[in-house]
């Protein structure tokens, strides 16, 4: 099967281990990935800062990257770019009939990781292993906004070794929001910190997620955190990719 | 505009001092976690339900909006035919000049008040002392908050960052009371001080949680009996109905009963729900002679014509503050409104302006657990956002940020750029980590960057882009022979 493949731009930028990751998953499950060269970014940190028509720039690339591609299903490995364009790019575009109806028809093709694996080619058990405890943050972009709650649960228990441990309020916020965290870093600060205080309690050696924004938010509070004395061990921070593609 | 107060700090000085105060910021998290697993419990219990009933109440409110001045109208009709006086009130000032003018007419110099949102939102209590008026507050919180010259920090349970001795300080102080901080002897010493308050005073004003267009009647939602001593002691009775709190009947306030106590504080019902239609009639014993109702305008019809429209669902529930993990480190005296959380920022940027709430639009990550929780239904985190939008758009943001997003816009639109920074960016990073992978604590002095490292580490970015490595495995694979089947 041939999928297009997004991984957000943080992917690009900062951690390309964890677009690897994805990419050896889905082959491995028999993709034929491509990835149109022409996309950096969804953009979504614009229109959440009120900068509409800005975001509007930055889409109309996306749209015009996946859009021509062949295949019918793109797979988004971050909940929330996958929310900006589905959800968020009707109102981006709101004063441009002709990159809404484009937008609103990519749409339908957009899946995000997990939920592609396990509702579109029906795999659960990708033959990972991993002899670790591990917890997942329910990220607001999956969980909440695109309502993927099952699947990335479904397929970190399929994983051989791994040993879940739930964290409490794992759907809460972890203070990232974009240029929130920039904004607002009193509060973003304390909204992570208590995040990590919940991901400390479960024991896990491990925090994963299906949003690098998050992963990023937490994984840089962890090791402050570290840093600073509050923390006494390390915590590994994962995309769930990086533990589906795990042999460890 | 009383919406706001504690305006000469700015935002972030009121978030600064919320998060310095362990006592404030420990009680709100607790309030959070009783009322978060309490509606919980309740909730889950109704199972689908809770859905249908939310889907139900969204078409209910609606409906009212969409039809607002017919509902107001049919409310205002059948309050006058139950012989109320109907006092419409365009802004706040109409509706203070109308309470005054009832104070004259009488002579009144005592009143006595239940809790009531639309009165601060107008500043109804410091209207009338200056104009030599006593008013007492009687709902047990509120009162609290009067005698310690406070400001709510939660709309239903506003006076939360006061704990028992602090309470019990505040009467020794201002009171006279001699007692322990046990809240049972604090409570029995209001109820005493207060029963001769109710007896005396000439005036009760109150407000309404919803107003029933086809019978003319106001209800009263409440936990503690005052609300009922209020609207039936005194002689004089002054209802504050906002027109967004206009629902169709009472099959509608069925629905909105059912929502609100299980929102608001996790409860089936209330200890106290009154249904008031008009004066104390012929032959009734008890029940005030005259009763006023300031049906108040004061912007609600602006926002039911604007993208806003949603937000006149709201039955000030205070669900979503109970969710926000924003209002949780910050209580309402960081927001500076008496409508705080999400729901404030809504209101409060609707109601008062762009030019007055600082960065309040701002203050929010827009999970949307507000949303999820709204029992009506609005989904708050995208008019939060909207708000931004209006506020970009009519250029009332700072004009420093400008070029930073416009910066955005070219590195995330225009390749060669996005690239060439990338390439720049590494070293520089590097170099500012002192050769780490992450930017510590030490980058503080960097604007812009600061925001994140103040409290985190930022990772540099990584020595070969993505998509670099994407095209590498491609040309493996077809080198290789290689589809994607491994
Ligand atoms: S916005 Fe919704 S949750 Fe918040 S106070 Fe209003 S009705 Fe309640």
């Amino acid at each position: 099967m041939k999928v297009a493949f997004f991984p957000g731009c943080m992917v690009d930028m900062i951690y390309p281990e964890i677009g690897i990751a994805a990419v050896n998953v889905l082959e491995r499950l028999g993709c034929d990935v491509e990835m149109p060269d022409d996309q950096i970014c969804c953009g979504q940190g614009l229109i959440n800062s009120g900068y509409r028509k800005e975001n509007a720039t930055v889409a109309r690339m996306i749209v015009d990257a996946y859009e021509t591609s062949e295949y019918d299903t793109i797979v988004s490995l971050t909940g929330s770019c996958m929310n900006a364009i589905v959800n968020d790019y009707p109102i981006v575009f709101k004063d441009d009939p002709v990159y809404l109806e484009r937008t609103r028809k990519l749409g339908e093709r957009f899946f995000e990781f997990t939920d592609f694996i396990v509702n579109h080619l029906g795999v659960t058990d990708v033959g990972a292993s991993f002899h670790h405890s591990v917890t997942y943050h329910k990220s607001c972009h999956v969980t909440r906004l695109l309502g993927i709650v099952e699947p990335p649960l479904q397929l970190l228990q399929a994983v051989e070794g791994l040993e879940y441990r739930e964290m409490e309020h794992a759907d809460r916020c972890c203070g990232f929001g974009g240029t929130f965290s920039f904004k607002q870093p009193e509060i973003a600060g304390e909204v992570v910190y208590e995040k990590c205080r919940t991901i400390i309690e479960t024991g896990a050696d491990v925090i994963c997620g299906a949003d690098v924004p998050c992963l990023m938010n937490i994984k840089g509070a962890l090791s402050r955190m570290r840093s600073d004395g509050r923390l006494d061990r390390d915590i590994r921070v994962m995309h769930i990719a990086q533990i589906l593609d795990a042999r460890e | 505009m009383s919406i706001l107060y504690n305006t000469d700090k700015t935002l972030r000085e009121r978030v600064s001092d919320c998060l310095e105060d362990d006592f404030k910021h420990n009680a709100i998290r607790t309030a959070q976690e009783v009322f978060y697993v309490k509606r919980g419990e309740l909730v889950e219990e109704m199972g689908d339900g809770w859905q249908q009933l939310r889907l139900h109440s969204m078409e209910v409110r609606n409906h009212v909006t969409e039809n607002l001045d017919y509902y107001v109208k049919q409310f205002a009709t059948n309050a006058e035919a139950n012989g109320c006086v109907m006092h419409y009130a365009p802004t706040g000032d109409d509706a203070l000049w109308e309470v005054l003018d009832i104070f004259e007419k009488h002579g009144a110099t005592y009143a006595v008040k239940s809790k009531s949102m639309m009165t601060e939102e107008v500043g109804l209590n410091e209207v009338l002392e200056n104009a030599g008026i006593k008013i007492t507050e009687t709902d047990c919180a509120e009162n609290i908050l009067q005698t310690a010259e406070s400001k709510p920090s939660h709309i239903v349970v506003p006076a939360l960052h006061f704990n028992r001795d602090a309470i019990a300080d505040i009467y020794r102080e201002k009171r006279g009371y001699t007692g322990s901080s046990v809240p049972e002897e604090i409570t029995h010493f209001l109820r005493k001080i207060l029963r001769d308050e109710f007896m005396e005073a000439e005036v009760g004003i109150r407000g309404c949680n919803f107003a029933v267009a086809s019978t003319g009647s106001v209800t009263l939602v409440t936990n503690e009996g005052n609300g009922r001593m209020v609207d039936s002691f005194p002689k004089v009775q002054i209802v504050f109905v906002g027109i967004d709190r206009i629902i169709p009947d009472l099959e509608a306030l069925d629905t909105m009963l059912a929502l609100l106590p299980r929102s608001a504080v996790g409860a089936k019902m209330t200890a106290y729900f009154s249904l008031d239609s008009g004066p104390r009639g012929a032959g009734e014993v008890d029940g005030p002679e005259e009763v006023h109702i300031i049906l108040m305008d004061n912007g609600r019809h602006t926002l039911a014509n604007s993208e806003f429209k949603d937000m006149l669902r709201c039955m000030r529930c205070g669900a979503c503050l109970n969710i926000c993990p924003v209002y949780r480190h910050i209580t309402g005296h960081g927001y500076g409104s008496i409508y705080p959380g999400p729901m404030g920022i809504v209101l409060t940027a609707g109601l008062a302006g762009y030019d007055q709430i600082d960065t309040m639009a701002f203050a929010c990550s827009l999970c949307g657990a507000c949303a999820e929780h709204c029992p009506v239904g609005i989904p708050i985190h995208d008019l939060i956002r909207q708000h931004r939008m209006n506020i970009v758009e009519q250029g009332k943001n700072h004009a420093v940020e400008v070029p930073i997003f416009k910066g955005l816009e070219l590195f995330w639109s225009n390749k060669p750029i996005y690239l060439a920074a990338m390439k720049a960016g590494r070293p520089v990073m590097k170099a500012i980590a002192r050769g780490e992978d992450a930017l510590d604590e030490n980058s503080v002095w960097i604007p812009v960057v600061k925001g994140w490292t103040s409290t985190r580490d930022f990772d540099v970015l990584s020595e070969t882009r993505f998509r670099t490595w994407f095209k590498e495995h491609k040309k493996e694979q077809a080198k290789n022979g290689k589809g994607g089947e491994q």
